[in-house]
């Protein structure tokens, strides 16, 4: 008997009846001079101008304006209302403005055709790919930007670019880069595929989803203007005497972080709230996808650390407009307020770009493995734990800053205690590696990949976090690598190995396997090559954000610099790879080319815009790869029944 | 395949814990006797030895942890790849999904590593005296007869002499972009190099006149972020002769990559004797400098003006107010 037949009423309950938002109208939809980018782009200009022009006209006669010749309210203006009218030039304000005066809102046109994917689409799906051409977006800039720094530190004395530019270029990469690390997983593929594996038809708060997607360009808008406005020289981290003195693209940053992280809340509870009351029947806590865990964990931790850095850059943005004195330590502020805003958010934000990539790892190995994963429990439990953890540490930022002291020890264990439930994300891919049939596959190599890296970028955490080591590597180079292999050797990493895991579902279309395999090797072998050395840089006494170094380190800089354009020449093969298997050659791709057992490959190919004619009932976890005739994963109320694993295709428990 | 014994299953990890048990004490005995001597920064004062020490246990300490899980996946790759075409038969057994004492092991074992690691850097900080970090006005943990040093350095009466073991506190003054020490027993004299007596512990009272620097004498392994209107305690002994690099480790604009000096570990006489006739030299310009002070605010011309001591903090206790030396105007 099959589940469908035993609880008849959960199944019937949720059969599809097409919501009323899906209703295709083909009223207004599709024309030129409907809502789209474009018009967004248009909007938004005008905003910039409207604002800018009423900024001054409020501010211009005050004494500070006069004086430094700066009209940061100006600036800030022009910022809000280029955000808002891009906000109203996409269509994310119809709805509820239309409710605002009290009207019925128009129904939502479903699109069809490439052109959807320009316009203020609530389809999870569509935002999903639309996420993933953002975050490249980001990727790419920050990258360039990168190739600049590495350019300047080839030499310590012939210098490429002047002491200003360098220090703009190194604060922009440094901010752009985490911008995106903070969406790149949860954006993507967390809005594509987490209705997907829950067995959802759609996002709990559509409108919410697709807000946050063009908030998050929006943001990239408002950092980039930080250029145009002379730079910001503070770094990503923005620290407050010189945030305070700086120009007016601190004006960009700070509210580029305050737009990137309402995008990032509003992700993120959207995501918790879907995970928590969207799951399909049978879906229980012990049968969610780890990488659903992954992004629960993350969702929480977005939800809860954001608000303080928007906060923050409220009050950072208060100060440069209208004078209040937050982070002005001599009116009465602190300087410390800022370092501990910022941290009490940077840390956890840290993991928010580390928990996605465990997940994506622990839902791709069991598929190469042809074993389940090992020890589920303790993977949801490590991604919690960090999660939890991730609140308690904030202040090994700040070892070396003049904070009290005896908070260093506790602060010490607080960190050192994080490594314990980040071990457990090892243990289980060791354990599902153990007497496995492994296949090298693109996506598994990368997760070997996050794995290396991984370990390396931890592990050195663990130097970062021990207060005497600290004394030497804080500030250094030493601490520069550390975090970029566990974001970019962790995150971005596994972000590949997502990409080249799930394109296949997303577009129906495989990527090119031979090409896959340069960029991976390149990939990997560069990134090393680049920031290995880095370790031994900073141990040799080499500052963060410097333009000039000691003589003697500048063989170890070439390395790291030659290797990191390579590094560079591998993304370029990933592009090429993406251009030529997606929209220039593209191959069909079988339905579930991996043979994976997840729920989101048993979908229709394409995936319809509701996902699943019924809602499936989930009778096991998708991890069962071991056991020929186990229960299969979920029932999706037809005769046809899904097969568990290869070679054995079984009707459930006997139901035939 | 779905039916191998336990046995086979023991030999690998077997085999693989031998391995790991080679290779981590062989290279950890390498690391340790080639390596670790000449770990920077070197051995110049008490703190540079201890954090190289602290460095290097846990180096001897990460080592295996590397040398194990890389060793395991290499094994993994080597071992339990799959040959053929295609996907693979599943693979089963009854410790697939989980092993509870692969997990119970695990979690101990690496619990207890970090809670020992803990503990060592909790020692090493306290006997370390801070280790060189920046421990704010009112340090937990400072070299004996520092209060007194301190104490004596504000209210203008401190003197430093050869072979007194006495503490010689030095203030760091960052401001965008250059690093300038003052000498308060030495009548509060301000140098652009840093000059220090070998064998002596040393009491840096780091400040900032603008934004956040960070101290940062390389060799001295002395890193202590200077905060504006903060006074931030950092100690160190010198060990042995030498020059050594101070650098910014903290961005603070534009020219923070050029933010750096020179100073030199000198013997106490030598040092002595520059101290003592710069402070001559310079007696003029030392009078109008700001009379000296833990930390200084800008004066009603703002930073383009001058700076007279804030008045706020003393040494070690935030209680007692300093009075005595408000400014003149």
């Amino acid at each position: 008997m099959t589940l469908s037949a035993e609880r008849p009423h959960e199944v019937e309950k949720e059969s599809f009846v097409p919501p009323a938002s899906n209703a295709v109208s083909r009223r207004r939809g599709g024309g030129w001079l409907s809502q789209h980018v474009g018009t967004a782009i248009v909007a938004g200009f005008l905003g910039y101008l409207l604002g800018h022009w009423l900024g001054n006209y409020i501010s211009s006669g005050y004494p500070v304006v006069t004086n430094t010749g700066q009209n940061s309210i100006a600036d800030l203006m022009a910022l809000i209302f280029m955000v808002v009218g891009w906000l109203a030039g996409i269509g994310a304000l119809n709805y509820p403005l239309a409710k605002l005066v009290g009207r019925e809102a128009k129904d939502d046109v479903e699109l069809t055709g490439w052109s959807k994917y320009f316009r203020f689409n609530l389809d999870h799906k569509v935002v999903g790919l639309q996420y993933v051409l953002g975050v490249l977006l980001f990727l790419f800039t920050g990258g360039l930007l990168a190739m600049a720094i590495r350019t300047e530190l080839l030499n310590p004395t012939t210098h490429v670019f002047s002491a200003d530019t360098y220090i703009k270029i190194v604060s922009e990469h440094g901010t752009i880069m985490m911008m995106m690390a903070s969406s790149v997983v949860i954006g993507p593929l967390g809005n594509y595929f987490v209705p997907l594996m829950i067995g959802a038809r759609r996002m709990a708060f559509p409108r919410i989803e697709a807000f946050s997607l063009w908030v998050f360009l929006a943001g990239y808008m408002v950092i980039f203007s930080a250029l145009p406005f002379g730079g910001f020289p503070t770094g990503w981290t923005g620290y407050a005497p010189l945030q305070t003195q700086a120009g007016p693209g601190m004006v960009s940053y700070l509210f580029g972080f305050f737009v990137i992280g309402l995008g990032m809340m509003a992700a993120g509870f959207n995501l918790a709230a879907t995970i928590i009351n969207y799951r399909a029947p049978g879906m229980t806590w012990s049968r969610v996808p780890v990488f659903v865990w992954s992004i629960l964990a993350t969702a929480a931790l977005l939800t809860l650390a954001t608000p303080v850095l928007v906060a923050g850059g409220l009050f950072g943005l208060l100060d440069k407009t209208v004078q209040t004195a937050f982070y002005v330590t001599e009116h009465g502020g602190s300087s410390y307020l800022w370092q501990n805003l910022f941290w009490f958010f940077g840390h956890p934000e840290v993991y928010i770009m580390a928990l996605p990539g465990f997940g994506i790892v622990g839902e791709i190995i069991p598929v190469f493995c042809r074993k389940p994963l090992f020890a589920y429990r303790i993977a949801a439990a490590g991604m919690i734990g960090v999660a939890l953890l991730s609140f308690f540490v904030w202040q090994h930022h700040l070892f070396q800053s003049g904070i009290d002291p005896d908070m260093r020890p506790l602060f010490m264990l607080t960190t050192e205690l994080i490594s314990i439930p980040t071990g457990f994300i090892f243990l289980v891919g060791m354990g599902t590696l153990y007497r496995a049939k492994i296949r090298f596959e693109v996506p598994m190599l990368f997760c070997m990949a996050v794995y290396f890296n991984f370990l390396i970028g931890g592990v050195s955490g663990v130097f970062l976090s021990d207060v005497p080591v600290n004394v030497t590597v804080h500030g250094g180079f030493f601490v520069l690598s550390h975090f970029h292999y566990t974001i970019m050797g962790g995150l971005i990493f596994a972000f590949m190995a997502g990409l080249y895991f799930w394109l296949p579902k997303m577009t129906g279309r495989v990527m090119n396997k031979r090409l896959g395999l340069w960029h991976f090797w390149t990939m990997f072998v560069f990134f090393n090559l680049t920031f290995f050395p880095m370790f031994i840089i900073g141990l040799l006494g080499q500052p963060r954000r410097v333009f000039t170094y000691a003589k003697n380190l500048q063989t170890l800089n070439d390395f790291s610099s030659i290797s990191a354009f390579l590094l560079g020449a591998s993304f370029l093969i990933f592009f090429a790879n993406l251009m030529w298997s997606q929209f220039i050659n593209p191959k069909k791709s079988p339905a579930n080319p991996w043979e994976s057992l997840g729920l989101e490959w048993q979908t229709a190919t394409p995936i319809p815009p509701h996902n699943f004619d019924r809602i499936p009932v989930i009778m096991t976890d998708p991890y069962h790869y071991s056991e020929a005739g186990a229960p299969a994963l979920a029932d999706f109320g037809d005769d046809d029944f899904v097969h568990t694993s290869s070679g054995s295709t079984t009707s459930g428990d006997g139901s035939a | 395949m779905a039916e191998e014994n336990s046995t086979d299953t023991d030999s690998h990890f077997r085999r693989i814990t031998i391995i790991w048990l080679v290779l981590s004490v062989v290279l950890d005995l390498l690391y340790w006797f080639l390596v670790g001597p000449h770990v920077p920064p070197g051995r110049m004062t008490s703190t540079a030895r201890a954090d190289q020490f602290d460095f290097n246990v846990l180096f001897v300490v990460a080592l295996p942890v590397l040398i194990g899980i890389w060793e395991f996946m290499l094994y993994s790759v080597f071992t339990w790849r799959s040959k053929r075409a295609g996907v693979p038969e599943p693979v089963g057994g009854p410790t697939a999904a989980g092993n509870k004492r692969a997990e119970v092991s695990w979690i101990v074992i690496t619990s207890v590593v970090v809670l020992l690691l803990a503990a060592f850097g909790t020692v090493s900080v306290i006997t370390g005296k801070g280790s060189g970090g920046g421990e704010v006005p009112n340090p937990l943990w400072s070299p004996s007869g520092s209060v007194k040093a301190e104490t004596a350095a504000l209210a203008g009466t401190g003197t430093w002499a050869p072979n007194t073991n006495a503490v010689l506190p030095v203030q760091v003054i960052g401001q965008q972009w250059k690093w300038t020490y003052r000498y308060p027993t030495f009548g509060g004299f301000e140098s652009s190099q840093l000059i220090l007596p070998d064998n002596t512990n040393i009491e840096f009272n780091v400040t900032s006149l603008d934004v956040i620097h960070s101290f940062w004498a390389y060799q001295l392994e002395v890193k202590a972020d200077a905060n504006p209107e903060e006074n931030n305690v950092a100690f160190t002994k010198t060990e042995q002769l030498g020059s050594f690099v101070v650098r910014c480790s903290e961005l603070c604009g534009i020219w923070h990559g050029a933010m750096f000096n020179y100073g030199k570990v000198v013997s106490q006489t030598a040092f002595m004797t520059w101290a003592t006739q710069t402070e001559a030299a310079n007696a003029t310009n030392t009078e109008d400098l700001p009379i000296f002070a833990w930390t200084y605010v800008p004066d009603a011309n703002g930073a383009a003006g001058g700076y007279y001591p804030d008045g706020k903090l003393t040494p070690y206790s935030s209680d007692e107010v300093y009075g005595s030396k408000q400014p003149g105007s």
